[in-house]
C-alpha cells in the first residue's frame, strides 16, 4: 500500500469541524460546501444501508443534509463531534422512513432480515473509509454473536428492540441488555469518548 | 417500567430502537439521570461509528441539488434554538390531545381562581384585583375556547409547561407546574416566537412555581413560544438560551 495513512486517526473527531459548523450556523454556504464534502458520504452510506433502496436513499440523504444546514445552530460541541451529530440525524431519518414505508409490507419477510447479507461492501474506495470499516469490523467481532446480531439488526436494519426480540425469539429484557452491552463493548473497543 | 429498567434502555435509545412512547419515557428519565445521559452520549458516538463504517460515495448530482436547496432554505436562528433538539434528552413534546387540555384545565382550577393572579402587596389593591380578574376571565376564556389546543413539554427537574392556544381569540395561556424558583434577582420571561424573532409575552411571578399566565399580546401568527431566565423586570429580547421552546399545536 503506497498511501500515507495515519493509523488510529479517528475520522469522527475532525478537529476543524466545529469551527466549520459555527460558520454554517451563521449562514455561510461556502462553509456548508466544505462540511458537505466531509459528511455526505457517511450520510448517504448509512441511509442506503438502512433503506436498501437507491432512489429513496438519495432523497432521504438530501433531506438530512438540508436539515443539517437548517438546524446547524442546534449543534453543541460539548455533546459530541459534528460527524456524530450528523450521523445520528441521518440514522434517525432513515429509521423514520423505513418504519413508515415498511410498516405494511417488507417487515413480514423475517427470513429476508435474517439472511446473511454481509453488512459491509467489499469494494471500498478511500483508504480512510477502509480503515474505519476494518476497525469497526474488528470491534464487532469482540461482541457475542447475539450482541452483534441484535446491534446490527437495530442499527443497519432500523428495527425496534421489540422487533429484534420477535425476530430472534428472545425475551424483551434480553434484547435490551444485549443492545446495551454490545454497544458498550463496541465503545470500549473503538476507544470512543464523549 | 421501573427505573432500573429505564437505565438499561440507553443502548436501544442510542440505536433509535425504541417505540415513540418508550423513547419519551426514557427521555424524561434521562433528563434527571446524569449516568444515563452520559452513557447515551457515549453509546450514540459508538453507534455513529457503525454508520461511518459504511460510507458511500455520492455522485456530484447530490451536492448540486443540496447546494441549490440550501440557498433557499431559511435557517433556524440561534436565538430560537431549543437547548436540546426535539428528540434529544431534556425536553419532551407531545401531540395535542384532549386529555392534555383536560389536565391543564384541572391544573388551572386547582390554582384557586383569581387568587392566583393577585399580588398580595399590591399598591392599588382594587385596580390590581380588577386587572387580575380580567386576566383570570381571559385565561378561562382561552382554556374554554372551542378551538383551544394545547402542547406540553417536560422541563428539567420534573417541571412541566403547557401552552394553550386559541386561534379564534388570538391568545395563549402558559401553565407552569413545579418550576424551580428562578435564581434571586431573576425572573422567567415568556416569548412569542415570530419565525425566529422572539417577542416578549410578559413575565411569570417569581414567587410562584406553579402558575397560569395569560401571555401578553396577541398570538398574531407566532409559531411557538419560549421561556428564558432574565434579570428582574425582564428584557427587551432574550439574553439567555431558552429553558424550553414549544411550537404551537397546528
Ligand atoms: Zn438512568
Amino acid at each position: 500500500m503506497k498511501e500515507a495513512v495515519e493509523i488510529g486517526r479517528n475520522p469522527s473527531a475532525e478537529p476543524d469541524l466545529p469551527d466549520l459548523m459555527a460558520r454554517v450556523a451563521r449562514g455561510d454556504q461556502e462553509a456548508f460546501a466544505s462540511l458537505y464534502d466531509v459528511v455526505a458520504g457517511p450520510v448517504l452510506g448509512i441511509v442506503r444501508r438502512v433503506l436498501r433502496d437507491r432512489a429513496q436513499s438519495e432523497e432521504v440523504a438530501q433531506e438530512v443534509l438540508v436539515e443539517a444546514w437548517r438546524t446547524a445552530a442546534r449543534y453543541r460541541p460539548e455533546r459530541g463531534s459534528v460527524m456524530n451529530w450528523v450521523l445520528t440525524l441521518a440514522h434517525q431519518r432513515a429509521v423514520d422512513r423505513v418504519r413508515s414505508v415498511e410498516a405494511s409490507a417488507a417487515r413480514e419477510h423475517k427470513a429476508a432480515l435474517l439472511d446473511r447479507t454481509p453488512e459491509f461492501d467489499e469494494v471500498t474506495e478511500q483508504v480512510e473509509a477502509r480503515l474505519e470499516r476494518e476497525q469497526v469490523r474488528r470491534c464487532l467481532r469482540t461482541l457475542t454473536e447475539l450482541q452483534r446480531q441484535s446491534v446490527t439488526l437495530a442499527y443497519y436494519r432500523g428495527l425496534t428492540y421489540r422487533e429484534v426480540a420477535e425476530l430472534l425469539a428472545l425475551p424483551l429484557g434480553t434484547v435490551k441488555t444485549r443492545l446495551r452491552d454490545g454497544l458498550i463493548r463496541l465503545r470500549d473497543c473503538l476507544g470512543v469518548t464523549a | 417500567m421501573t427505573t432500573v429498567d429505564l437505565h438499561t434502555l440507553t443502548g436501544a435509545y442510542a440505536l433509535h430502537a425504541l417505540a415513540d412512547d418508550e423513547r419519551e419515557r426514557f427521555e424524561r428519565h434521562a433528563a434527571d439521570c446524569a449516568d444515563c445521559a452520559q452513557e447515551v452520549r457515549e453509546l450514540t458516538a459508538a453507534a455513529a461509528r457503525l454508520g461511518l463504517a459504511v460510507t458511500a460515495s455520492p455522485g456530484p448530482a447530490l451536492k448540486d441539488q443540496v447546494m441549490r436547496r440550501i440557498a433557499t432554505v431559511r435557517q433556524e436562528s440561534p436565538r430560537t434554538v431549543p437547548l436540546t433538539a426535539p428528540r434529544a434528552i431534556g425536553i419532551r413534546r407531545r401531540r395535542p390531545a384532549r386529555w392534555v387540555l383536560a389536565a391543564a384545565l384541572a391544573a388551572a382550577a386547582s390554582l384557586g381562581g383569581t387568587a392566583v393572579w393577585q399580588h398580595e402587596r399590591a399598591q392599588d389593591a382594587q385596580e390590581q384585583a380588577r386587572q387580575a380578574e380580567r386576566r383570570a376571565d381571559q385565561v378561562a376564556a382561552v382554556l374554554a375556547a372551542p378551538d383551544a389546543k394545547s402542547r406540553t413539554a417536560t422541563l428539567a427537574g420534573g417541571a412541566s409547561g403547557t401552552v394553550i392556544v386559541s386561534k379564534s381569540r388570538d391568545q395563549a395561556v402558559f401553565i407552569a407546574a413545579r418550576m424551580a424558583k428562578p435564581p434571586s434577582g431573576k425572573v422567567y420571561q415568556l416569548w412569542f416566537d415570530d419565525a425566529g424573532t422572539m417577542r416578549s409575552a410578559g413575565l411569570m411571578d417569581p414567587g410562584r412555581t406553579t402558575e397560569a399566565v395569560l401571555m401578553e399580546g396577541s398570538v398574531d401568527g407566532a409559531s411557538g413560544m419560549g421561556i428564558t431566565v432574565e434579570p428582574a423586570g425582564g428584557s427587551a429580547e432574550p439574553t439567555s438560551d431558552p429553558l424550553a421552546l414549544l411550537s404551537f399545536p397546528a
